[in-house]
């Protein structure tokens, strides 16, 4: 449940992160645990059947919304510097169509995962929501969120509007779960003052050289370059690596864990060799890759394209910009994520369902407001839009095609964080060579995906 | 009262057998009263306990119950589906293949170090505190204050707290330790020993307060005239406090020791904000995995199971700690 957009179990409490920055990096994205109480003695809910879900109402949509007048409960976990963002749209909604207004409750993501499936359970659920891409399956197959392709049909909405990649991924057992608002992957973010010390611009986007890069701005005295995160995003970078070497984490058809690969254990030694090589400080503690690198402590660093607006708001005089993430294997690719449109099973109101659509469509169009907040829009024309090209992911866009999303695997996420994301760790802080850590882990997330495929039929 | 128990109704049987004349003499002066104090007393007890035996019978007894119910069952509330399996979610538990087993373990095994380190500590120091504290000195009251003042925090203020001074890269503990020329480079909160250190360290320090204050009422309830017919007897510090003090403290003693296991066996913010768990699952403890397979896997058949073993277990803990101390008071 933890581990949408790859967030770990074991990384920093999303709590830490109003502290940590001001724009809540993992506010962002946050998320993961949360779980807060103690003893599990009472249960929720219980018992009754979340029964059966079909399509999304009885009326159709036509392009604009002519019912009575509607309220709308809309939910996201957009507690950093997207949210205000986010909120202006709604506003923005709300005063062209007087006969809908929208109240968006924003819930840190870890509560809202958590919270989510009983408030839809208990009939008390939003009447649409945001959720992301690798939480789609999941609460698919919870039956929390209802299949779209109606709705996709009456909004007009198809794949050539989007990047395909996105676009394919929010299917799960051949129905639509999710429809895509934007993207976000990782970004590598330099110091451009460190790099002019060892007489370079700007980074290569290949290794050996970028490596050599990296030993370059070691030997120009910049201290250590490359800081090795043990919490997160290293199981991110991690799996960034593997598609890069051409490995897949997980065999979707045969419910197996396949990071233990030849890819992966190329992936997890480069990420070792990183501190071996002296590159990066030993035992990195949580989030001291991105401290150090606003203050100019660490030349080099990787994290999400959200951390935009933090770095701009919160670094002062600090001289940094950002690319794509190096091609350290075979082909160049990232890690990514995407939020999501998703209808909660309904309530039986047709006019909110109506509504809804009108309010996806919108938001859809509108997602250049959206971009302000770092990330990438998944439609093609904003995208392609001359005002998005001004922004700094922009660059990262260039690169859409390299862009790789968890595959649809419901309870998939919690076996990351219990699994890959602990073998990376361990690796990363020495106590296991690469492969004991990978091998040992994909067997238990292979053992975690069986027991998942019999709770949730596969 | 043990004496009022057993002899009223004695003396109330042996009034009724000798007729209305003897129970008017017997009970003269007070015989109305006490006579409408014991029927009364019976149901008065139990108006008295309602209100608690509704709450706890409503908010522990049926979630207990319930949770027992759920552990028997394949249970995520969010499925429609919650098949009955027995007792297999134990058996389970205690099967090497099964996973949830073998990271519950390592959770009893983390929460069990935790608690062996943390106990002996969370008694000794506030003691030495609590002695302190005792004696007359100027500003006795701010010290009192300023060790109690971390209780009160809450774990999320203290674990983020440490979390901060412990970073072995940017934290402040590792830069006054190089200040002083001693390593800067310890990794507190991702390597063991060190995260071990990190998370007692911390918690003894947040929760010596309350233990303090507990040994300093107990303290304060030892007659002076003990130490002072001690001291007339020719006893040094040592011996006033090995046969004075520390029988006095006995009383409390036993409720410290039982609370202290049992809150450092409940450990779970502290790793949860600092360590995250880590390194890999080393520092995760029993209760911490149970809320993440319960809470966010929602697997909460398999939790409620794991948090009756635990529950068991600390009962049995619970048990062997007051056995001990009887075996004291009998000698």
């Amino acid at each position: 449940m933890s581990d949408h957009s790859g967030r770990s179990d074991n990384a920093a409490d999303p709590r830490l992160d109003v502290v940590n920055a001001g724009l809540s990096r993992r506010g962002f994205l946050g998320a993961g645990a949360a779980a807060g109480a103690g003893l599990l003695l009472a249960g929720c809910g219980g018992g009754k059947s979340a029964g059966d879900t079909g399509t999304s109402s009885g009326k159709k949509f036509t392009g604009t919304y002519t019912g009575p007048h509607v309220a709308l409960a809309y939910w996201n976990g957009f507690t950093g510097g997207d949210g205000p963002h986010m909120r202006k749209m709604v506003d923005d909604f709300n005063a062209k169509n007087p006969k809908i207004k929208v109240t968006m409750n924003t819930i840190q993501w870890s509560d809202f995962y958590q919270k989510l499936p009983a408030a839809v359970l208990a009939g008390k659920g939003p009447d649409v929501a945001i959720m992301h891409e690798d939480q789609l399956s999941t609460f698919a197959a919870r039956k929390t969120i209802i299949p779209l392709d109606d709705v996709v049909t009456e909004l007009k909405f198809q794949e050539s509007d989007f990047i395909p990649a996105i676009w394919k991924a929010g299917i799960y057992q051949g129905k639509r779960f999710g429809i895509p608002l934007d993207v976000h992957s990782l970004a590598q973010y330099y110091n451009k003052a460190s790099l002019q010390k060892a007489g370079l611009t700007t980074l290569p986007d290949k290794d050996p050289d970028f490596s050599s890069s990296l030993d370059k701005l070691s030997a120009a005295g910049v201290g250590q370059p490359f800081w090795m995160p043990v919490h997160w995003p290293s199981h991110l970078m991690f799996l960034s690596l593997l598609w890069q070497n051409g490995g897949e984490p997980y065999d979707t058809a045969n419910s197996k864990a396949t990071f233990d690969s030849d890819a992966g254990m190329k992936a997890l030694t480069w990420m070792v060799d990183q501190v071996k090589k002296g590159r990066s400080p030993k035992n990195v503690a949580a989030d001291s890759q991105y401290t150090a690198f606003k203050n100019g402590k660490d030349a080099v660093t990787w994290d999400g394209i959200w951390q935009i607006n933090d770095l701009k708001s919160t670094t002062n005089g600090l001289s940094w910009d950002l690319s794509f993430i190096p091609q350290i294997g075979d082909t160049l690719a990232s890690w990514s994520n995407s939020h999501n449109f998703v209808l909660p099973k309904a309530k039986g109101d047709d006019n909110k369902v109506l509504a809804a659509k009108a309010f996806i469509s919108y938001i859809s169009k509108q997602s250049l407001e959206w971009a302000k907040s770092g990330m990438i829009p998944a439609r093609n024309s904003v995208r392609d839009s001359p005002e998005f090209k001004t922004l700094p992911q922009a660059k990262i866009a260039e690169h859409v095609d390299a862009l790789h999303f968890m595959p649809q695997i419901p309870g998939i996420g919690d076996v990351g964080a219990q699994t890959l994301e602990v073998a990376v760790q361990k690796a990363v802080l020495g106590q296991q060579d690469p492969k004991t850590a990978l091998s040992s882990a994909a067997g238990q997330a292979s053992k975690l995906m069986e027991a998942n495929k019999s709770k949730f039929g596969g | 009262m043990s004496t009022h128990g057993v002899e009223r109704p004695a003396v109330r049987s042996a009034a009724v057998a000798a007729g209305p004349d003897v129970l008017d003499q017997t009970d003269v002066g007070r015989a109305p009263v006490s006579g409408r104090g014991r029927t009364g007393s019976r149901w008065t007890a139990y108006v008295f306990l309602a209100p608690y035996l509704l709450l706890f019978t409503v908010f522990v007894l049926g979630p207990a119950f319930y949770g027992i119910w759920i552990s028997l069952h394949n249970w995520d509330f969010t499925l429609p589906g919650k098949p009955w399996v027995g007792l297999a979610n134990y058996t389970d538990l205690f099967s090497s293949k099964s996973i949830y087993g073998s990271n519950f373990w390592r959770g009893m095994k983390a929460t069990g170090i935790f608690t062996l380190f943390s106990v002996p500590l969370l008694l000794l120091v506030p003691l030495l505190v609590a002695l302190l504290m005792n004696a007359k000195f100027a500003g006795r009251n701010f010290f009192r204050a300023l060790y109690f003042a971390p209780y009160v925090l809450g774990v999320a203020v203290i674990g983020v707290l440490w979390r901060y001074l412990l970073d072995t890269n940017i934290g402040l503990v590792n830069h006054y330790l190089g200040v002083i020329g001693a390593s800067s480079t310890i990794p507190w909160l991702n390597k063991l020993p060190w995260a071990w250190i990190a998370l007692v360290g911390a918690t003894v320090w947040w929760t010596l307060g309350f233990n303090a204050v507990i040994y300093l009422a107990g303290l304060q309830d030892i007659p002076k005239e003990l130490y002072e017919a001690a001291r007339v007897d020719g006893a040094n510090a040592w011996q006033r406090f090995r046969h004075v003090t520390m029988p006095g403290l006995r009383p409390v003693l036993l409720f410290i020791v039982s609370v202290t296991i049992i809150g450092s066996a409940n450990m779970f913010g502290q790793s949860y904000l600092m360590t995250q768990g880590g390194p890999g699952n080393q520092t995760r403890t029993a209760i911490y995995y149970i809320a993440e397979t319960g809470l966010k896997n929602f697997t909460m058949g398999t939790a409620a199971a794991m948090s009756f073993i635990l529950t068991i277990v600390l009962m049995v803990v619970s048990a062997v700690v007051f056995f001990l101390f009887r075996e004291k008071e009998a000698k």
